[in-house]
């Protein structure tokens, strides 16, 4: 048994396991000593213990100075006091000292109302600055197509740092320079766009303050609305909808998927569709490939490549670029949804339409960064004009359905439109870790066996453990899958691959957030409540199971594109919308 | 990226030294200390360099080198001056010492005179307070160096 230690903090006795903080003994007599720098984000490696910014500091009896709460182990017979004056005089000038050298722009700031920062002045009663006369030191923002960088807003709590490091392993992120001048940068403080930087956005979802914020194009969805020239079609990801309710009030893991496809034809969009429905193109493309690859490999062909990697996850991808140069035949070729959804929307839809490409506005909702950065690449446009015209996150969503006065909560489902807005069970657990593959195998099992599978749930490829793998029996086949998240997580599992530490796979899903999307860089923000991420985990995998049909093969509406317009799977029209290649990128 | 120095055989030191460490975690600073005293200073391409071999992000390696004074980006003189801050060098005019070095030199500190001789840097104290204030050229020190005495220490160093 773990050794357990007593203390008392503010006339209360608790006992906690070895090893304990004194924050963890606070929090767990409900005494919530306030916290700036530190975050531990339970299930994931990210724990940021800095303790830089001394907003915890309590008073120990015995101790001369006062000690921070969240790195100063519980000690047996402590006795701690988290609110005496002189505490509270402390915490008054830390205060005081961080926002001597922070912009005052709070109403015009991207994180306003989401502000750590703002919270504890909102808190702490902060009316005057005794050193507001203080100069501020001033850094020129770093806008990125996804992320922006100001780092006049930095306070130093190393939390990106942490996790572009630590959790990440992307490493595009280091504190640099001293004193007032320091702050957190790429090396040679570079752009982040020329830097090894995923845009998986993870370091914007633990930032406190403004520093790091998404690039917003809700305003571009606007113009777009307003413009009589243009057919503005939206799509939306599996794990928005899992999550979009919380902007509104609603219980995290509630799902709004209902009122947000009646908010978007409220907000004017001409075709409200679904990128669940490219999710499932997604499968069709993938699962061909993936038995395509397996069957060559089980007739000894040596030349396949396996595992298979999976890249729906546009972080992911450009992770792989930089970091794995020699792997880029190894990924499946698929685009990610999104970008099906592009290409099919601007081809397929534009003709049923009769109109050139260019009249569509093509607008995805992400609950991620990256999608910016991917729905830009080169490689996903024809003759300049994009597949995806406009990304933009949940986060942006809801403010875009606030600013046009719609009453969210009181608005009644709708459905979306067809044909690109029909989408099966398989499609929209995409949102989730072990989503895409499960998907994948229910496809791959039925036609691999050519019989009906007894149950779609695969469970075993279903939670929440960073690096997990399942065996999966497929007619005389077992498959050995393994699913990633967390792009330190699929570091070590493809190292492991590599270094032959491990049973080979078949199969490996890889998504760049803790959680999958619905962890994403662009959802509401959790504040490092990983229960908000695991419920909307699990309200996706709720509704799928209430769908009517829950294998990607089995959508009418993929059925008739392909018997209509794309051919079969793999073939050369699909090669050319749906298949994508990769670049090598510097691995520094 | 690194392809100017196959000819330089600096490089290949460097590449050895890193490789004949135990156990390069931690050795990051060692190694840009090593560096350094390869090649004089610690422009971008070592850095990559440096990042590359030790399997490190170049944000990192970039990051201690700015954190630490005693690594710099741009080359230093062959005489680097050195004037101490320090308290107690300050408070006996360490200050008027630097302006002066300065104005002779026609450099601000931090930079290197055009023929590459001197570069003028201060530091924060030597340990010498009762030498107040202290200048520093290459390895030798000068103590209680008043301005006056500027233009005569930079004679030293005029055939060399």
């Amino acid at each position: 048994m773990q050794p357990m230690i007593n203390l008392n903090i503010d006339g209360k006795y608790v006992k906690v396991p070895k090893g304990s903080t004194i924050l963890d003994a606070a929090r767990k007599l409900g005494i919530d000593i306030p916290t700036l720098c530190h975050l531990n984000l339970e299930g994931t490696p990210m724990v940021n213990q800095a303790a830089s910014c001394r907003i915890c500091v309590v008073e120990v009896k015995g101790r001369r100075n006062l000690a921070p709460a969240c790195a100063t182990p519980a000690i047996e017979g402590m006795e701690v006091r988290t609110n005496t004056i002189r505490v509270l005089h402390a915490r008054k000038m830390v205060l005081e000292l961080l926002l001597s050298d922070h912009p005052k722009d709070c109403l015009s700031c991207a994180k306003a109302g989401n502000c750590e920062l703002q919270e504890l002045a909102e808190r702490f009663c902060f009316r005057e600055n005794r050193f507001d006369d203080f100069s501020q030191s001033h850094y020129a923002k770093d806008v990125s197509p996804a992320l922006i960088r100001d780092m006049d807003k930095c306070v130093m709590c190393r939390r990106c740092e942490t996790m572009c490091n630590d959790v990440q392993t992307v490493g595009a992120l280091s504190g640099v320079n001293r004193g007032f001048n320091a702050v957190v940068a790429p090396a040679f403080e570079m752009p982040l766009e020329e830097s090894v930087c995923t845009f998986c956005g993870q370091c914007s979802a633990v930032c406190p303050t403004g520093a790091l914020v998404e690039r917003d194009y809700s305003w571009d969805v606007i113009e777009a609305l307003a413009d009589p020239d243009k057919i503005v079609v939206v799509q939306t990801a599996p794990a928005v909808r899992a999550a979009l309710g919380e902007e509104f009030g609603y219980e995290p893991g509630t799902l709004v998927t209902g009122k947000m496809a009646a908010a978007l034809r409220n907000l004017g969009f001409d075709y409200v569709f679904d990128t669940d429905f490219a999710a499932d193109l997604t499968i069709m493309e993938e699962a061909s490939e993936f038995l395509d690859r397996l069957t060559r490999h089980l007739e000894g062909d040596t030349s396949v490549r396996l595992p298979i990697l999976t890249s729906c996850c546009p972080a992911w991808v450009k992770f792989f670029e930089h970091q794995y140069p020699d792997l880029l035949d190894v990924p499946s070729t698929a685009k990610s949804p999104q970008q099906m959804f592009g290409a099919i929307a601007k081809s397929f839809f534009a003709e049923q339409l009769d109109v050139p490409r260019e009249k569509l506005v093509v607008v995805s909702v992400m609950p991620c960064l990256a999608k910016k950065y991917e729905a830009g690449r080169e490689e996903f446009s024809v003759n300049g004009n994009r597949d995806v015209d406009i990304s933009i996150t949940t986060r942006e969503l809801a403010h875009l359905i606030k600013r046009a006065n719609i009453d969210f909560t009181n608005l009644a489902d709708e459905n979306f439109d067809r044909p690109l807005g029909e989408s099966t069970g398989a499609a929209v657990i995409f949102g989730t870790t072990g989503g895409v593959i499960e998907a994948a195998v229910r496809t791959a099992a039925e036609w691999a066996t050519g019989k009906e599978l007894e149950s779609v749930d695969f469970s075993a490829l279903r939670g929440l453990e960073g690096c997990r793998e399942a065996k999966v029996p497929v007619g005389d086949l077992v498959l050995h899958i393994g699913i990633a998240h967390g792009l330190g997580n699929a570091r070590r599992l493809l190292d492991s691959v590599r270094k032959g530490e491990v049973e080979p796979f078949h199969a490996i899903e890889i998504m760049a957030c803790p959680g999958g999307c619905v962890g994403g860089g662009g959802q509401p923000y959790h504040h490092g409540r990983m229960e908000i991420v695991k419920k909307r985990a699990e309200a996706l995998y709720r509704e799928d199971a209430g769908k009517p049909i829950r294998k990607s093969h089995e959508n009418p509406y993929i059925k008739k594109l392909y018997e209509e317009y794309l051919g079969k799977p793999l073939g050369e029209k699909s090669h050319h919308l749906l298949h994508t290649h990769y670049f090598e990128r510097s691995k520094i | 990226m690194t392809t100017c120095c196959k000819t330089d055989s600096r490089y290949e030191e460097l590449a050895a030294f890193i490789e004949g460490l135990p156990d390069r975690r931690g050795e990051l600073i060692t190694v840009l200390h090593k560096a350094q005293g390869l090649f004089g200073y610690l422009p971008r391409e070592i850095q990559e360099f440096v990042a590359e071999k030790m399997d490190l992000p170049l944000a990192k390696v970039y990051g201690v080198v700015k954190f630490y004074s005693f690594f710099h980006m741009t080359p230093k003189g062959r005489f680097p001056i050195s004037v101490c801050m320090g308290t107690a060098c300050y408070v006996r005019g360490a200050e008027d010492v630097v302006d002066e070095l300065a104005k002779q030199l026609k450099i601000k500190v931090g930079g290197v005179t055009e023929d590459g001789k001197f570069s003028l840097d201060t530091l924060r104290c030597v340990g010498a307070c009762g030498l107040a204030p202290v200048v520093i050229v290459g390895e030798k020190v000068y103590g209680r160096v008043t301005p006056a005495e500027v233009a005569a220490i930079l004679a030293e160093y005029a055939e060399a």
